[in-house]
């Protein structure tokens, strides 16, 4: 009778041999719309609070000052991963789409996305970070 | 009526469907290239962004006294310079058409309902407009002398 329940049937086989799913195409695809929602989010924000440059020097100061505490700091940090991430696996889109040899090496032009990635935010991270938490 | 040959010609088929040897046709009357162009304008914007974004943070953040130099006086000084003014208004239009562009493909991927997905892309393109119309008119309208106590060759030398 156990037999009969859902829970004692085989496990559904895993999808093997797809060219992306669960892999590295999968991930940057994901990572891709996840920071580029985030950015565009940023985006309408960032017009808004540059905006009050038109109301008064008080009034932008006013707002911009809160950009510049430990909390926001940190936002602004992962804000920047995120438009660095999204620029680099811009470039590794466009060599898919237009480097004969893209879709041959696209896993590898993600590790280099990510290799690359690290290399700019380390350097940033330690500046950034060391101004917003310094003063 | 049991003869074999009622099999309709391609004339009785939806437009948008073949029958199994009609030769293959590379423009339909049915499709534009509004697509391929979107396509397009996404990698090419999004090289020009690489600079513009880049050479934005570099100069607003990590350059100088980074985040905390950011006041009305440094985006005086900036826009009291065409360059900036060219540099931003270029970046704000670029980015707001990829964003909006990139948004509208998820509001079609994941929102079901004919009109979920209509409303998602109104209130979308609305906003669009608003970012795209105020943006402009703030960096083009914005008076680098507004502040009386300003130090900036430009609004020394208009008093």
């Amino acid at each position: 009778m156990a037999s009969l329940t859902p829970t004692a049937k085989a496990a559904p086989k895993k999808p093997v041999g797809t060219l992306y799913r669960g892999r590295e195409g999968m991930w940057s695809w994901v990572f891709h719309r996840i920071t580029g929602v985030a950015i565009f989010f940023f985006l309408f924000v960032h017009v808004l609070d540059t905006a009050t440059v038109r109301i008064s020097p008080e009034a932008y100061n006013a707002v911009i000052g809160q950009y510049k505490n430990p909390v926001m700091g940190l936002g602004e940090a992962g804000l920047v991963g995120a438009v660095v991430f999204h620029a680099l696996n811009g470039i590794r889109i466009i060599l898919v789409d237009f480097w004969s040899k893209g879709t041959q090496h696209q896993r590898k032009l993600f590790w280099g996305v990510i290799a690359l990635w690290t290399v700019l935010m380390v350097p940033f991270l330690v500046r950034h970070l060391s101004i917003v938490f310094g003063h | 009526m049991s003869t074999p040959t009622e099999t309709p010609g391609p004339g009785s088929y939806a437009p948008a469907l073949e029958t199994p040897h009609s030769p293959y046709r590379r423009s339909k009357a049915t499709r534009s290239n509004w697509e391929l162009y979107g396509w397009l304008f996404m990698r090419m914007s999004g090289v020009l962004l690489l600079v513009l974004v880049f050479g934005h943070l570099w100069v607003n953040m990590v350059s100088g006294d980074g985040i905390n130099q950011v006041d009305w006086g440094f985006v005086a000084g900036k826009w009291s310079s065409p360059f900036w003014q060219t540099w931003d208004v270029l970046m704000l239009w670029l980015a707001q058409l990829h964003g909006t562009n990139g948004v509208r493909t998820i509001i079609n991927d994941y929102a079901e309902r004919d009109a979920t997905r209509f409303w998602l892309k109104m209130a979308l393109y609305a906003a669009t407009a608003v970012v795209l119309v105020l943006g402009s008119l703030v960096v083009f309208t914005f008076d680098p002398c507004a502040d009386p106590s300003s130090t900036l060759e430009a609004c020394r030398t208009r008093s």
